[in-house]
């Protein structure tokens, strides 16, 4: 299973780097929104995929009984999910401003203000 | 514990959730944004002060101990930081007064400030990686925010570049802390140190750092990661600009001292070489930029970029007395930064434009603000007995002893061309005699600004200007501070005593 994660992970950096190359901001933003999920998946996947197993300790105890997922990992997921959508709603929000204010969707034109 | 390392993160978050209370009373929002920043001043002083004094204080939040919560760190550098964070947002605070618009204030200018500053001190107190991005976050949410207030096109296009670039770096990050957590089973900080040694292949620790590096490289504006800040930092209000370029940039600075201090210290010859190649590219890009264009912000934004070649220097050659010297350096460059933009937003309320070419006779008119910028652009120069130079002279002696002759070389050459662009915009502003086109213009910008809104600019700037002075001149006690924080840097067994409680 954490070897097809693997390549899921691999192929969405992959996809949004080649989003972010392209000209239209529309595709940039696209590609910063998979860009946040491959690193949300990354982080779920480097922790171990454990199946079944909550770390619940039973009365008594002191430790899980076997073995048992590790839910930091998705804590920071959740945490990290709730950034990035807060975040990437601000660039949607900005590139609409940005092209009501430009009138223009090509980054190529969009030069007035480089060195 | 130590309840006190949580006040300067607590207290702009109060400041801000009050503006946001009286968010239709301007009046009461600028009284906030005052006191608030003042009493963070202070906050941050007692801090320090603390800090020097009884060895660096841990806060442990919610009572769970470390490694298992997360742990607010107040060690020498990350309190000198936010000493100067809370400077610079006292000294905007006010100068803010008269020159932030009835716009801008109306769409949430204070409220976006205190945030500002609360995920600035934020990112420099806390002790847990995945904590850093959460502050960092914080912080670049109200930069975003504070850089397109007003909406003109400029800012715009800056702001596109800003947030994509930004947004990809702190990307970069949490997948750096994510594959940490895969490699290491933990994020805080001192824990880090312990078990990043442990790890049996080196070389993934290599690659993780080398995440991190790119991504607070983007962040420090690094060569050559640079291209987002010359081409949004001359697009907001001056207020805002002098912020940033104090604070922001200087976040990614001190998480790489941090990281490739207390964390990636095992194979110095690789990481921290790659840093000194990096560091002299910066200074060198960076300050031909500056040479190459005639807009008073423009070279300033540019001349940041410069500067941080001069920090990353100081931790990449990693001897004691290059990381002192860079800890000295990054004291006085806040300071000075931010005092060049605020002088260049005089400048403007008096002439009207940044355009060097539209400009001048301002000596003729204003001759102490002649003298108030030629301190803090003297000092950033470097000539005696500025700050500037004592910064200088300790990375450059530093970089001998070292026998690293290629960057002392790089240092010295990119000091003159320094002072160049410095003299440059004295010589266009100041000294020549104001063009005849553009008078009109300047009279009237000159007739409508009123003495007290003067008097409001004129008092940060010279406070500031104060401090270059002082640090020049007592420059003993500040390399003595500068001198204790790198011993704290670059022997990781206090911080992590400190934290976890036990030798390691």
């Amino acid at each position: 299973m954490e070897t097809i994660m693997a390549f899921v992970v691999g192929a969405l950096f992959a996809a949004s780097i080649y989003m972010m190359l392209r000209r239209s901001i529309v595709k940039l933003v696209i590609g910063l929104i998979l860009l946040s999920n491959a690193a949300n998946l990354l982080i779920f996947t480097v922790s171990g995929l454990t199946r079944g197993l909550p770390p619940l300790i039973p009365e008594g105890s002191s430790l899980p009984a076997g073995g048992w997922a590790d839910p930091l990992p998705q804590a920071l997921v959740l945490t990290a999910i709730v950034i990035g959508f807060g975040v990437l709603a601000f660039a949607v929000v900005l590139i609409h401003r940005a092209y009501e204010v430009i009138n223009e969707d090509d980054l190529d034109k969009m030069r007035s203000t480089d060195t | 514990m130590s309840p006190e390392v949580a006040l300067p993160v607590i207290i702009p978050f109060i400041a801000g959730a009050l503006s946001l209370i009286f968010y239709k009373s301007h009046a009461a929002q600028r009284w906030i944004g005052v006191v608030g920043t003042g009493a963070l001043l202070i906050a941050s002083i007692v801090l320090l002060y603390n800090t020097y004094t009884q060895g660096i204080l841990v806060m442990e939040m919610g009572n769970w101990p470390a490694p298992f919560g997360i742990v607010l760190v107040s060690d020498l550098l990350g309190a000198i930081m936010t000493v100067l964070a809370a400077i610079m947002g006292f000294a905007v605070a006010i100068y803010s007064l008269p020159t932030i618009s009835k716009d801008h204030e109306a769409f949430g200018y204070y409220p976006l400030t205190h945030l500002l500053l609360a995920g600035v001190c934020g990112a420099f107190l806390t002790g847990d990686v995945f904590n850093l991005y959460v502050w960092v976050e914080v912080l670049l949410v109200a930069s975003f925010a504070l850089l397109i207030l007003g909406g003109e096109r400029a800012q715009m296009e800056g702001a596109i570049k800003y947030v994509a670039l930004n947004l990809l770096s702190s990307i970069m990050l949490l997948t750096a802390v994510g594959l940490t957590y895969g490699l290491t089973g933990t994020l805080n900080m001192a824990d880090l140190a312990v078990k990043l040694p442990e790890v049996e292949d080196q070389g993934l620790v290599t690659v993780v750092a080398m995440l991190y590096l790119v991504s607070f490289g983007i962040k420090a504006g690094a060569f050559p990661l640079f291209f987002w800040l010359p081409a949004s930092y001359h697009t907001p209000p001056v207020a805002v600009s002098a912020l940033f370029a104090g604070l922001l940039t200087k976040v990614g600075v001190y998480a790489l001292f941090r990281f490739f201090t207390l964390l990636f210290n095992h194979d110095v010859g690789y990481t921290h070489e790659l840093l000194l190649w990096m560091s002299g590219f910066t200074m060198i890009t960076g300050v031909l930029g500056a040479a190459y264009h005639y807009e008073i912000r423009r070279i300033l934004s540019f001349h940041i970029v410069s500067q941080i070649g001069y920090m990353i220097m100081g931790l990449a050659l990693f001897t004691p007395l290059a990381i002192v010297g860079g800890v000295f350096y990054i004291m006085h460059h806040i300071i000075v930064k931010a005092n060049l933009f605020l002088v260049g937003g005089v400048v403007y309320f008096l002439r009207g434009s940044y355009e060097l070419k539209e400009i001048g006779g301002l000596w003729r008119t204003k001759p102490w603000l002649g003298l108030l910028f030629l301190v803090p652009a003297l000092s950033l120069a470097g000539l005696p007995p500025l700050s500037g130079f004592f910064g200088k002279y300790i990375i450059i002696r530093a970089g001998v002893e070292a026998e690293s002759w290629g960057i002392v070389a790089v240092a010295l050459v990119v000091g003159l061309l320094t002072l160049y662009s410095m003299i440059k915009i004295w010589a266009e502003a100041f000294w020549k005699a104001q063009p005849e086109e553009h008078e009109e213009r300047a009279a009237q910008f000159e007739r409508t600004l009123s003495d007290k809104s003067l008097a409001l600019m004129i008092l940060p700037i010279a406070a500031l200007a104060a401090m270059t002075v002082f640090i020049g001149l007592g420059a003993q006690p500040i390399y003595e501070l500068a001198d204790a924080a790198a011993e704290q840097l670059l022997d990781s067994t206090h911080y992590i005593q400190a934290v976890l409680g036990e030798t390691p």
